[in-house]
């Protein structure tokens, strides 16, 4: 198992920060859709070894960030049910929704339980016949196929007491969402590499010709990283604009026609609230009719307090490339890991949380 | 947001545990011995230096690939004294144990506390049994307490490090958070991987018979190396910058790691040691660690500066710097 350390080759890693130098000669801005590359440039220092005209920014990419404050409340009061095991991936646990987390429920005392996959949850609504097993669906198409299988695996087990709360979201409708926002001018995409695994590289081809924008499939690694940025470049200084994979060995033009092909079946697109951004029609992922039975947003009748944005929080403008977390007044001071106020200090993938762990300037070394 | 209640964040050995410590243990247990906040207390009883310290094994699940709760509990004290640079003489063992817990497993982990004792030429000479009502803890909890004894003229602290040291790691991180994590439901994925899980005195004491000039040791459990190191960092009033190549991490840990978004530097240890070593002796102990068999993966990972005072610097693979922060709150499960 040698790909984690070709993937961090210094000789090659200097190689391609070199060929940046050579060719790059354009101010340029490019924005990393995906919270698992935000964290990757910022560990493994890569923006140190850019030249000054290119710049990076982070995207709406990290689906715990991006999750609305009125899901997360909703979330809370189905999970707080009379006879509800709420299950939720350990991301969400401690994201702040309007007036409390899941984390301060559960040590209130209402059954929250981590699963790693939904088929634990699954065992889960098995094991409690008597009990409700919700399922807090978050996250975009990487995950939303297994969440799919976990409905078919209930329905063709006659699990009758297993739901989903589905705030599920499409990265490319976000994509299109911040080009029509016109708030940031950008260069180029690297586009996220697990997304890309199950939908290919089909879905940005709008954005390449119709905003003539260049757009990089990218892996995780640094070395994968430096090439897509080497690609993008090269793109920018050449006038084109189209869609490259430099993720070739995990994504293909096509993505994976299976994991499609049974999220199609289960789910249908349905506008969905993005922090931030606000409503982005057919963005979201929700529950064919024929599924609804196990849609907990239809089956619980809960009432959820008015939502309330947390004052001073810049996640919105970070989360639309158009604030640094840096910019934020709450950045490192009354908002940090174990006292965050914006979920993207929370998530493990948010820009803050990647800023606040690995960007702090160092002088003098 | 501020927490009126005890959440799991404030068990992780990171920013929270910190907070706990500062503003309510030590607020109502102060004096200068506990103040040291070292992971043992050095006392002074009629001329004797003796090393004394505790701790709580809540490991689940309570037997992993590598070892079991017993076994932690005996290796987790033994280590913490031997951090003290003395030599582990008595444990005490107390069990809280769940109504309804198999007799069978409870000898299975008395018997690795036999075996791990008996490795570590540690005594159990005192204990305790609790047993409580179903559902009022989680199969079983052991804790245990220890003294060792520590030679004249040895001075070793996590506040001892000094500008131009070595920091020397004893082998690969990550094994023990690992491999823990590997056997938890609804998580199991194969892997050969084994807790790290070891007495680490002899190795000590085959440090000690070669240097003088060993300033600091410290076994990075909870937290992880990460932690550790910044720990030693802000003891000492001094900055420590380490090579992202010179950390071994077995191939299989990374791996894992990437898969669940850990950073090993985090994960905890529970048979590795960091020790913080005059420049003149790094090499010498070094040889000395490697002829250990818990030692034999050993590198110099770094070393210490002056400054950024406090502070702990990674150099990655590409030749940049960034700060390596303590753990802050991220909740992994229980892993010792």
């Amino acid at each position: 198992m040698r790909y984690l350390s070709e993937y961090r080759d210094p000789t090659i890693a200097k190689k391609l920060i070199e060929d940046i130098k050579k060719i790059s000669k354009k101010p340029v801005k490019f924005m990393e859709v995906c919270g698992t590359h935000t964290v990757s440039i910022s560990k493994n220092g890569i923006r140190q070894v850019l030249p000054e005209n290119i710049s990076l920014l982070s995207g709406p990419g990290c689906p715990v960030c991006v999750t609305a404050n009125g899901d997360i409340d909703k979330a809370i009061a189905i999970a707080e049910a009379p006879g509800v095991i709420f299950t939720t991936f350990g991301d969400m646990m401690k994201v702040p929704g309007s007036y409390s987390s899941l984390s301060e429920k559960s040590a209130d005392g209402a059954d929250i339980r981590v699963v790693y996959s939904t088929l634990d949850a699954l065992k889960i609504a098995k094991n409690n016949p008597d009990k409700k097993v919700v399922f807090f669906a978050v996250g975009f198409e990487t995950t939303a196929p297994t969440i799919a299988l976990s409905i078919l695996e209930a329905e063709r087990q006659g699990i009758k007491n297993y739901f989903i709360y589905s705030v599920h979201k499409m990265v490319p409708p976000a994509m299109a969402a911040l080009l029509n926002l016109g708030e940031v001018k950008l260069d180029g995409f690297i586009c996220p590499g697990h997304v890309s695994a199950i939908i290919g590289s089909k879905p940005y081809e709008f954005i390449a010709r119709d905003h003539k924008i260049s757009c990089v499939i990218a892996g995780f690694e640094p070395i994968d990283i430096l090439q897509s940025i080497s690609m993008l470049v090269k793109q920018v200084e050449n006038g084109e604009a189209k869609v490259e994979i430099g993720y070739k060995r995990g994504v293909s033009s096509l993505g994976n026609t299976k994991a499609q092909e049974v999220m199609k079946k289960v789910f249908e697109a349905c506008d969905a609230e993005w922090r931030g951004i606000g409503v982005i029609p057919e963005s979201g992922l929700s529950l064919r009719t024929n599924f609804e039975g196990f849609d907990a947003s239809k089956i619980f009748d809960v009432d959820v307090p008015p939502t309330k944005e947390h004052l001073g929080c810049s996640c919105g403008e970070i989360l639309r490339g158009v604030k640094l977390p840096y910019d934020c007044k709450l950045f490192g001071k009354a908002c940090t890991p174990e006292n965050p106020i914006g979920p993207c200090m929370v998530s493990t993938e948010g820009s803050c949380a990647a800023y606040y762990r690995y960007g702090e300037v160092v002088d003098g070394v | 947001m501020n927490h009126d209640k005890i959440i799991l964040a404030h068990g992780s050995g990171g920013k929270l545990s910190n907070d706990l410590l500062k503003n309510i243990f030590l607020k109502d247990f102060t004096n200068p011995i506990l103040e040291k906040l070292d992971d043992m207390a050095i006392l002074n009883l009629n001329g004797v230096k003796v090393a004394f310290t505790t701790d709580s094994y809540v490991v689940n699940p309570i037997f992993f690939n590598g070892g079991d709760i017993g076994k932690l509990a005996i290796c987790g004290t033994v280590n913490d004294l031997s951090m003290s640079g003395a030599v582990p003489k008595y444990i005490s063992a107390a069990f809280v144990i769940e109504e309804g817990f198999p007799v069978d497993d409870l000898k299975k982990i008395t018997g690795s506390m036999r075996k791990a004792a008996e490795e570590a030429g540690v005594e159990i000479v005192t204990g305790d049994t609790k047993v409580v009502e179903k559902g009022s803890a989680d199969k079983i909890f052991i804790n245990t307490a220890g003294i060792g004894l520590i030679e004249s003229g040895i001075d070793i602290s996590g506040s001892n490090a000094k500008v131009g040291d070595r920091v020397i790691l004893s082998g690969t991180i990550g094994d023990h958070g690992i491999a823990i994590m590997s056997r938890r439901e609804g998580l199991e994925f194969k892997t050969g991987l084994k807790s790290d899980c070891a007495p680490l005195n002899q190795l000590v004491q085959d440090m000690l018979q070669v240097s003088e000039k060993i300033r600091c040791l410290r076994d990075p459990t909870r937290g992880g190396l990460a932690t550790i190191l910044n720990e030693i960092a802000k003891q000492s009033g001094v900055s420590i910058c380490i090579k992202e190549e010179k950390i071994p991490v077995k191939e299989g840990v990374g791996g894992a790691c990437e898969m669940l978004g850990f950073d090993p530097l985090y994960v905890a240890n529970e048979g590795k040691l960091i020790a913080v070593v005059d420049s003149i002796d790094a090499e010498k102990v070094l040889k000395a660690m490697k002829k250990n068999k818990y030692g034999k993966d050993s590198q110099i990972i770094g070393e210490i500066a002056e400054s950024p005072k406090g502070k702990v610097l990674l150099k990655t693979f590409l030749g940049t710097r960034r700060i390596i922060d303590v753990l802050v709150g991220e909740q992994l499960p229980r892993i010792c």
